[in-house]
């Protein structure tokens, strides 16, 4: 049965955490020279599978082959010595460390008691060379791109003498351009004979970039596929489980009057260098505006200074016909503002909290949650209990801390409890973040009947998908400024990626 | 390992740090060679085995409960509040000066005055390293450590070159306070065989039920837990972080500042010069910390201590045993229930959680940046 030319055989895989399977007899094969993508929501088992396999995490049973061997991937170490490399979601680099630097750490050629820094260069460049990385070793990793850093990550695993590569949702950080590069590097890869595993999330890479497809639900391989063979929406369905509409019904906008107005917006970041500088659009009730770009232009200091959190240096924001600059975050949250951040648990939830609290945590310090500072906690739970029913938030009760909920209810207890303030203007700032394909479509939706109730959305997103399906009018950052606006049903990811990298549009509607 | 529910867990917890620290202490013990039952149970009759121990025992536990209180005010709101020694310093000097110097009013008047100032005493200490960090971002752990030297000498200098000399006995101790400004009452020290007890531990347990009822009942204790919990969202949520660090500092402080009055007003009588930090300061924080920073833990916590303080003399004079290895022993105690959390590493949780990419990749990439650090340094 021995086939050698599996390079990693994963089989019968299980992980029992106390009686909750992550894993439930999982097989997984990985051939010489290909790309298997892995498929899976979150929560399916993903991350865990593939801890196991890179040493973090021990199989409660089941084998692992590497090369036809059996082996146990008892730590990272182990891992990295049977030439199993793993590129993390979240790079892991040292901003001040040069490129050169990052690479070697851990992994130091030493002359004695020095590190031979011209040898590792050396290496480096030819490694960079052989596989079209083009990264210089000599730059500091804050002065280089996102997706520079990316191949620092992947030269930092190559350099480690990985021959079977784990990457974990890659593209999430890149452009359209970047990722058709990227795509590039990873068949470069293949066919310099590595073998790679791709975690994603999104249906189109798999077909642009994998040999086959390993689909696992709930903790169960689902069937492995030829890419070839198998249609976007059939993988949609067998990682779900059940049929997903991949469109979304978005009947025409009902415009109304002009709920958020910001002109000539200027905000300084924390390095004291403008990051906004001088913005100005309009989104009125009933629509949906789409703010897309690549993640450090402008986007975090929009999404707080609209909403409080960051001082304006210059220029006006009016909200509902109010001027709302420089206002402090609760009264523009009682003007009628709703927002959805980016990093939920660090800007949405108080994690230790339990899910009651966070739901009122918009609106404790008024009646019926409290009144003369004392809490009524009868009144914030039985408000907990109508949320959770009423936006389908999975738990057992509403007492748990929200650390215990997944990802995709920590979002629902955000949406349920900015959603509910019933306010003018929704700000979501990538709403859909890490979440698997059933959330993604439940916040869609919401986000889509908000619209039809008339209230105006600003969607900022990295997810050019998102932003292309839900928006009604969508504008690009970059670099601080607005490089264009377009009309989703008239523009191409070919056109928002060179808005993004900031090449101007000719006759731009916006002056 | 063991398999126990999680509240379970965190009564456990502590009583297994306890008793393996009574038990290295008894080790200890045999390795000099004193016999530990002998030791321990004159450590027990003498807390605890009469009127007078007992009531011993609750005058040095009434200030641990006010200054652990205070310690975990600041603690919930993110605050590492070491200056509690100067902060009840402050209160206890301050408390003295204002009865000695007022005698003549009415009791109902001179106490309450006097409780009151002190506790303002040790909020506006806590209260500067409060302003400090909200203003401008300071460490508090320095400036509240700093504050205490501050006090230490600030409290000497005003007692020996401020403070009239009609108030003191010599340069380094105030007359004693007359009873119109003591928290001493006569038929609670009589019923507990004339031992130092006093009203204060009636005000500790106020304390305590207003704690609880100020940290879960109130929007404040909301707003500072939040705080402490997440700044960040707490901020989106339209708190004030400047606002609640504030506030917590203040009342931690003024907590701080209560355990100060009881101990000049209750205990001692009197102030007199101090060399070194306040040890109820200290213990309060250990007290917080092994009470798990509620009500009741810090009330049992409180008197643990207070049973290994008061009992540790009776070891000293009944069993004979040097006061340095019943320093050792108390020490090994302690030092077992502030490991706490490796006790806790004895029980397999309940729920392991199901881990995501981000948790699991964390802690391998931590061990990994550090030991390369290492590598570099």
């Amino acid at each position: 049965m021995e086939n050698t030319a599996n390079v990693i055989e994963m089989r019968h895989i299980v992980k029992d955490f106390n009686g909750f399977k992550a894993n439930d007899d999982i097989n997984l094969t990985v051939k010489k020279g290909e790309i298997l993508a892995l498929l899976g929501e979150n929560g399916a088992g993903k991350s865990t599978l593939m801890s196991i396999l890179s040493g973090l995490l021990m199989p409660t049973s089941g084998d692992i082959l590497v090369q036809g061997q059996k082996v146990a991937v008892k730590s990272p170490t182990v891992a990295k010595d049977l030439g199993i490399g793993m590129v993390h979601q979240h790079f892991m680099l040292m901003n001040s460390f040069t490129v050169l630097e990052n690479i070697i750490l851990g992994h130091e050629t030493v002359k004695g008691p020095k590190i031979d820094f011209k040898k590792a260069q050396q290496q480096i460049e030819a490694l960079s060379a052989r596989y079209n990385l083009n990264v210089d070793p000599k730059k500091k990793v804050s002065e280089i791109t996102v997706a520079q850093q990316q191949r620092v990550e992947i030269l930092k695993i190559l350099y480690r003498g990985a021959d079977i590569m784990i990457f974990d949702e890659p593209t999430a950080v890149l452009t359209p351009q970047e990722i058709t590069e990227f795509i590039q590097i990873l068949k470069e890869l293949a066919k310099e004979g590595k073998s790679i595993i791709l975690i994603t999330h999104k249906l189109e890479e798999i077909k642009r970039a994998a040999d086959r497809v390993t689909v696992i639900r709930s903790g169960k391989s689902v069937g492995t596929f030829d890419v070839a063979d198998v249609s976007n929406n059939r993988l949609a369905e067998l990682m779900v489980g059940r049929h997903v509409d991949m469109k979304l019904d978005k009947p025409a906008a009902k415009v109304g009057k002009t709920m958020l107005q910001v002109s000539d917006l200027q905000v300084k970041n924390k390095q004291g260098v403008l990051a906004l500088k001088g913005l100005s659009f309009n989104l009125r009730a009933g629509e949906i505006l789409g703010v897309a770009g690549i993640d450090g232009n402008g986007q975090d200091e929009l999404a707080r200074a609209l909403t409080g959190m960051q001082h304006i240096n210059a220029g006006k924001v009016v909200i509902d016909g109010e001027d709302m600059t420089n206002q402090k975050v609760r009264k523009i949250t009682e003007h009628g503002v709703s927002y959805i951040p980016s990093d939920r648990q660090k800007y949405g939830l108080i994690l230790p909290f339990s899910i009651s609290d966070n739901l009122a945590l918009q609106n404790y310090y008024r009646p019926p949650f409290s009144s003369h500072h004392v809490m009524h906690y009868d009144a914030i739970n039985e408000h907990a209990k109508q949320l959770i029913e009423q936006f389908d938030i999975r738990t057992t009760g509403s007492d748990l801390p929200v650390s215990d909920l997944s990802g995709g209810n920590q979002q629902k207890v955000i949406i349920a409890r900015e959603l509910n303030l019933d306010s003018k203007l929704i700000i979501a700032f990538q709403p859909t973040r890490g979440l698997d394909v059933g959330a993604i479509e439940y916040i869609h939706k919401q986000l889509l009947l908000e619209r039809a109730k008339g209230k105006a959305i600003l969607l900022i997103s990295y997810e050019l998908d998102e932003v292309m399906q839900l928006s009604d009018r969508i504008i690009v950052l970059h670099d601080g400024n607005i490089s264009g606006e377009v009309k989703p049903e008239k523009t191409s990811d070919e056109e928002l990626g060179l808005l993004m990298t900031g090449v101007k549009k000719e006759g731009s509607a916006l002056a | 390992m063991l398999k126990v529910k999680p509240k379970t867990k965190k009564i456990l917890v502590p009583i297994i740090s306890i008793l393996a620290g009574f038990i290295v202490g008894a080790l200890i013990m045999l390795v000099w060679s004193y016999n530990p039952i002998e030791a321990y149970s004159s450590m027990f009759t003498s807390a605890l085995g009469n009127m007078n121990g007992i009531g011993e025992t609750i005058r040095e536990a009434t200030p641990l409960i006010f200054t652990a209180i205070g310690f975990a005010i600041a603690s919930n709101a993110g605050f590492f509040n070491i200056g509690l020694p100067g902060q009840a310093q402050a209160g206890w000097l301050t408390s003295i000066w204002v009865v000695l110097a007022n005698q003549n009013l009415p009791k109902i008047v001179l106490l309450p005055l006097a409780i009151i100032a002190g506790v303002i005493a040790g909020a506006f200490v806590a209260g500067i390293a409060g302003w400090l960090r909200a203003q401008f971002g300071t460490n508090e752990v320095i400036t509240t450590i700093m504050l205490n030297y501050i006090v230490l000498y600030s409290c000497q200098y005003l007692m020996q070159q401020v403070m009239s000399q009609k108030l003191r006995i010599d340069t380094d101790t105030t007359k004693t306070i007359a009873p119109n400004g003591s928290l001493r009452i006569e038929w609670l020290s009589s019923m507990f065989g004339d031992s130092r007890i006093n009203a204060g531990i009636f005000l500790a347990l106020i304390g305590a039920f207003l704690y609880w009822y100020l940290m879960k009942k109130t929007t404040t204790g909301f707003e500072i837990r939040s705080v402490g919990a997440n700044p960040y969202a707490s901020r989106y949520a339209g708190m004030s972080t400047k606002k609640n660090i504030l506030y917590s500092m203040i009342l931690s402080g003024g907590f701080a500042g209560f355990g100060g009055v009881v101990q000049g007003l209750g205990t001692y009588q009197n102030y007199f010069t101090q060399t070194t930090s306040l040890d109820i300061g200290w213990d309060g924080l250990s007290v917080a910390l092994l009470g798990g920073g509620t009500a009741i833990g810090i009330l049992l916590a409180a008197f643990l201590f207070s049973i290994l303080k008061i009992g540790g003399l009776g070891m000293q004079t009944i069993a004979g045993i040097p006061y340095e290895i019943v320093s050792i022993v108390i020490a090994a105690i302690i030092f077992f229930v502030a490991i706490q959390y490796v006790i806790g590493l004895l029980f397999k949780n309940n729920k392991e959680k199901v881990p995501n990419s981000e948790a699991e990749t964390g802690p391998a990439t931590v061990s990994k940046t550090t030991t390369s650090e290492g590598g570099q340094g």
